[in-house]
């Protein structure tokens, strides 16, 4: 029937010849090779995580500010625990039986079987202990991290801090596991992606008494570790210790940059606090302290807080109109202790008049830019005041008003400059106008601007009409260059030629005679163009501001200084300003009594106040000096 | 009744207890690698062992419907389910859901189906009704044709899913026409073309070319019984190969060594064709036919892998085919899993105590390594345990197959003992490193309701067909 019946035996034989060969092989790799064994031991705890250094920050002059230490986490898989001697472990560690056991469940019921912290960061004297004495503990290991050091204790809101990863980073990134540090604030956070590295793996191979002994397969399962690349700030140690030294009596910021690159020489923010608080395992204790204090130390006034920019103001609000030509340099206008209209009545001091526009810089004069503001509006190229605001809204929000910077940090806030809408729905279409909103013109009322965005007005003007991006690395090592638009060059909406008479403006209010607000920034050999402003506040005394950059002919430092509740600009600000463009340029203080005067022979008074006092503007008209 | 008593009275209760035996020491070796922190009940339905529990439930009932049909409709709907599943294959492609890459399944309700794996019971039918039929004759050309067909379809639309493994185990089938009596000189140039494939990527063409030659004059030595013609026809040809060579050297053209021993090659053939038809001397002619057959095999493969596949696509086939190194990716696996097997030792850890399965350093813990579960927990003594279990499989259903008297079911049972002794060999021998990775199941023991459904169904209808041995079906 069948002829091929016998082909059956090849079925047969096949069969039984794959089974014994499958024996054969499984004989030789569970019972003959030892290896494996070994290999799975390893396994277990092999993939050694090893954590790169993070990359070293430094600051403009090649200063170091941000390094690392060492520090040592002990870490266990419950799985391979064996009974140890709890009391020796206890005594190593310098912990209790009962933290001991507490520890030990915690790590149980994170997982029996993948490694997790027993503790964290202990010394180093402890870790050397138990690592000699591992071969006791069996399931434990000595896990090496590194974490943040400061060469000098300063510029913690610009340079951040570095903490725990939480858990939607957990979900939403997949490079980091529990454990890991990220940095969770400023610079550290906006160059995490540098200053990380990689994350290497080590697989080992193991004795039985789980003592390393050799590289599996000769690392060709390994990981290579990367470095944390090394950051150059633009930070100028030495300048932002002396800011947060001059500005550590008071409440308030202070931005310096470098107008040619919109490098941040300096950014301070008062009060502040020790960046090694904000380390390892004191962070959270510190945190919470830093958090409750009412004075706020954690928030980044520099970048944060939204304040009327005061008299400051006057010279945009003379450049806009020098732009759209409805004043010129030879505009004149009277003032007799103030602006009148009907009964509505804003205060001037006493000073010359009638004056010029250079001249009513150099005095403050509010009346004299209530009327600049009411040529503006009053334009006839534009059909009605709205659009003519709008126009006017336009040119600032070229100068950088109103939106973010774009500094690297992310926590930098907008400002705001309302927009002719926001007046059509309080006052109604048409029922406003230039004695409406105549606050403006001297930079009370709705205006609010943060300190970046004063410094980088000042820098505009120093530039005479265009700004970099502030920012605060200027390299990033291995790579060629920065970020473009910390490179581009923003031009505002105002012609070159109209900074003049401005510059010139802001010259004489230094180094003007009679009727100069700010003479005492005065700096001998340096010509520093600045102005002063003072900022109503329905909370308490008036903020004292002051802008100013120096050298007049090509500047190397422009600066915004911002006191809150210490009066007039000219009292406080301006010194403070003037003492940071002499340390900057000259990098030594001759006038040290000044410097003691901003310091000591004044009682700071720092009302208690809550947080967001910075952010209410006043619908007051100001009062100018 | 009195004939399903008799079906329940003749059935094989030896295969019945085997398959038993593998699929429950199956479903806890999948426990075991699936039970991680979370100690859940085993009846845990979003958990793997809680789902393949289902599976083996419903696997029960299939095979109680399987056996409750009458043993002549598996042959008259054979051709019939033949089509269906060719519609089915096709709509999975058009339908089908995409899972890990691969557009094979097809989701109802929660639970995923892949109808490729029914596809092998299936064809196994058609090619049993195919091959038992009145007057099949395996040596007439276009009988064979024909069984070809019906095996190699259902593949060709499953290639388009993507499914690698399963094409492969396809060409088990050649094993039943081969019991059928399908020629054993053919199967042997198969084997021989196989072979040649692999040296073609694995070795330099012109040392192919060399080796071809050598054993050409080798054959011809014994089928002439002369060594002298032999080493004349050596000495001809590396003669031209040298002559050929030094012209190449001193005229600096860049031919290269292929090219030259091919040239070399021309002389001796013409004067072997022309001598050959006037002699009337036949032999020479055949083994100058088969060179030539295998330097043209050998030149397509070649141009196919360095012309037609795109880079990625030749570094999968070599790393599929262990010819690359690639301790990151494939290669990695086979690693883990060669430690997983070897540190479970002569008793193995003990059960539910693995650490390399559930710590993940497998992949694939519950589907194509499942035997490394087996042999980290068990030990030598269980995988040698679950060895003899299928090997015991195996010699029981030859022994069933070979006392059919109805042909269809002998083929049957053989298509059955194929595509089972092809999972077996490639899934066994991938875990502990005898094999390329090619990921296709371990039948009984995978986790997977597709593939435990399939097999059950090969199982249980070979079983029906058995039981009514003593009838006449065909």
């Amino acid at each position: 029937m069948n002829h091929f019946t016998d082909r059956r035996y090849v079925f047969a034989a096949a069969i039984i010849l794959v089974a014994l060969v499958f024996i054969i092989r499984l004989f030789q790799i569970q019972v003959v090779d030892k290896s494996y064994k070994q290999y799975a031991l390893s396994n277990a705890q092999s993939a050694r995580v090893i954590y790169p250094a993070r990359g070293l920050i430094y600051d403009r002059t090649g200063k170091i500010m941000v390094y690392n230490k060492a520090a040592y986490d002990i870490m266990v898989t419950p799985r391979l625990l064996e009974p140890f001697d709890t009391t020796e472990m206890c005594q190593i560690l310098d912990i209790t039986r009962e933290d001991a056991k507490e520890r030990l469940r915690a790590a149980r019921s994170y997982s029996m079987r993948v490694p997790s912290v027993f503790m964290k960061q202990v010394s180093y004297e402890n870790a050397a202990l138990l690592q000699e004495k591992l071969f006791q503990f069996q399931g434990f290991y000595v896990q090496t991290r590194t974490l943040r050091e400061y060469t000098t204790p300063v510029a913690s809101h610009a340079l951040g801090y570095v903490g725990e990863v939480d858990q939607s980073i957990l979900d939403n990134e997949p490079y980091y596991q529990l454990g890991d540090y990220i940095g969770v604030s400023g610079i550290e956070k906006a160059y995490e992606p540098y200053l990380r590295g990689q994350k290497g793996k080590n697989v080992f191979l193991k004795d039985v008494h789980n003592q390393t002994i050799e590289s599996y397969q000769e690392g060709r399962l390994d990981v290579q570790v990367v470095v944390g690349t090394n950051l150059t700030t633009t930070l100028d140690m030495e300048l932002q210790e002396y800011g947060e030294k001059l500005m550590s009596p008071y409440v308030g910021s202070i931005v310096a940059l470098e107008p040619a690159t919109g490098e941040v020489l300096a950014m301070v923010s008062a009060p502040s606090y020790t960046p090694d608080l904000l380390v390892g395992r004191s962070l959270s204790r510190a945190f919470g302290d830093l958090a409750a204090d009412t004075l706020n130390p954690l928030f980044n006034r520099a970048l944060m807080a939204q304040y009327p920019p005061g008299s400051t103001f006057k010279t945009i609000m003379a450049l806009i109109g020098l732009q759209e030509k409805v004043i010129s340099i030879n505009t004149s206008h009277n003032c007799y202790y103030g602006f009148y209209v009907g009964n509505i009545h804003t205060a001037c001091h006493l000073h010359d008049t009638p004056l010029k526009l250079i001249e009513a810089i150099q005095n403050s004069c509010n009346t004299y830019f209530i009327n600049v503001l009411k040529s503006t509006l009053q334009d006839v190229k534009f059909p009605n005041t709205a659009s003519t605001y709008d126009n006017w809204r336009g040119h600032l929000l070229s100068m950088g008003f109103t939106k973010p910077l774009g500094i690297e940090l992310t926590n930098e806030l907008d400002g705001n400059i309302p927009e002719a809408s926001y007046f059509n729905r309080i006052y109604g279409e048409n029922h406003w106008n230039y004695v409406t909103i105549r606050s403006l013109a001297i930079g009370q009322g709705e205006l609010l601007i943060t300190p970046i965005q004063m410094a980088n007005m000042t820098a505009t003007i120093a530039n005479h009409g265009y700004y970099i991006t502030p920012h605060l690395v200027k390299d990033i090592e291995g790579e060629d260059q920065i970020d473009e638009r910390y490179q581009e060059r923003n031009y505002t909406t105002i012609d070159t030629a109209n900074y003049g008479p401005i510059v010139e403006g802001m010259d004489l209010v230094v180094n003007g005679g009679k009727g100069s607000t700010a003479r005492n920034a005065r700096i001998a050999d340096i010509r520093v163009c600045g102005k002063t402003g003072t900022a109503e506040n329905p909370h308490g005394n008036d903020h004292s501001i002051f802008i100013a950059f120096a050298p007049k002919e090509n500047p190397k430092i422009a600066i915004a200084v911002y006191v809150e509740n210490q009066g007039f600009g000219t009292t406080y600000a301006a010194p403070i300003a003037s003492l940071m463009i002499e340390k900057y340029l000259t990098r030594e203080i001759k006038r040290t009594w000044y410097e003691n005067w901003v310091l000591q022979l004044t009682q700071p008074v720092v009302p208690e106040r809550k947080r967001d006092t910075t952010q209410i503007s006043t619908m007051d008209d100001g009062t100018e000096e | 009744m009195v004939q399903r008593n008799r079906t329940m009275a003749n059935l094989d209760w030896i295969s019945i207890l085997l398959w038993l035996v593998i699929m429950v020491f199956g479903w806890m070796n999948i426990y075991s690698a699936n039970i991680m922190e979370a100690d859940g009940s085993m009846f845990d339905l979003s958990q793997r062992f809680g789902k393949q529990l289902i599976w083996i439930g419903a696997s029960l009932v299939l095979a109680m419907l399987l056996l409750a049909l009458d043993a002549k409709f598996y042959i008259y709907f054979s051709y019939f389910l033949y089509v269906i599943l060719l519609g089915v294959l096709l709509g999975v492609l058009i339908f089908g859901r995409e899972i890990n890459g691969a557009k094979s399944w097809f989701v109802i309700g929660g639970f995923q189906l892949q109808p490729s794996e029914f596809a092998k019971p299936i064809t196994a039918l058609a090619l049993a009704n195919l091959l038992s039929s009145h007057n099949y004759n395996l040596k007439r050309f276009w009988h064979l044709v024909k069984a070809g067909a019906i095996i190699m379809v259902p593949p060709m639309l499953i290639i388009l899913q993507p499914d690698l493994g399963s094409v492969l185990v396809y060409s088990a089938f050649i094993l039943v026409l081969f019991r059928e009596g399908f020629s054993a000189s053919i199967m042997m140039m198969l084997a021989a073309l196989a072979l040649l494939f692999f040296t073609t990527l694995l070795l330099d063409k012109a040392l192919i070319l060399l080796l071809l030659v050598v054993a050409s004059l080798i054959i011809y030595m014994v089928a002439s019984r002369s060594f002298k013609k032999g080493v004349g026809n050596a000495v001809w040809i590396a003669g031209i190969f040298g002559l050929f060579y030094g012209i190449n050297y001193l005229l600096q053209t860049e031919f290269s060594l292929f090219m030259l021993g091919l040239a070399s090659l021309l002389p001796v053939s013409m004067v072997v064709v022309v001598k050959g038809f006037r002699l009337r001397e036949y032999v020479r002619m055949k083994i100058l036919a088969g060179l030539i057959i295998s330097i043209v095999f050998i030149i397509s493969v070649d141009f196919a892998m360095n012309n037609v596949l795109k880079p990625h696509q030749q570094h999968r086939i070599y790393v599929t085919l262990g010819l690359e190194d690639d301790p990151q990716g494939v290669g990695y696996n086979v690693n883990q899993s060669k430690i997983a097997i070897g540190s479970g030792g002569f008793s193995g850890k003990g059960y539910l105590n693995g650490t390399q399965t559930k710590l993940h350093f497998v992949p694939e813990q519950s589907t194509d390594f499942i035997f490394c579960t087996v042999g980290e927990e068990w030990g030598f003594l269980g995988t040698t345990f679950v060895i003899l279990l299928y090997a015991g499989l195996f010699l029981r259903l030859i022994k069933l197959a070979e006392r059919q008297r109805s042909s269809f079911s002998r083929i049957f049972g053989y298509g059955f003992i194929s595509i089972l002794l092809i999972h077996f060999i490639v899934n066994i021998g991938m875990t502990i490193g005898l094999l390329p990775v090619i990921g296709i199941p371990l039948p009984f023991f995978s986790y997977g309701g597709s593939s435990l459904w399939a097999f059950t169904m090969f199982l249980f209808i070979f079983l029906r067909l058995d039981a009514s041995r003593l009838e006449l079906l065909r």
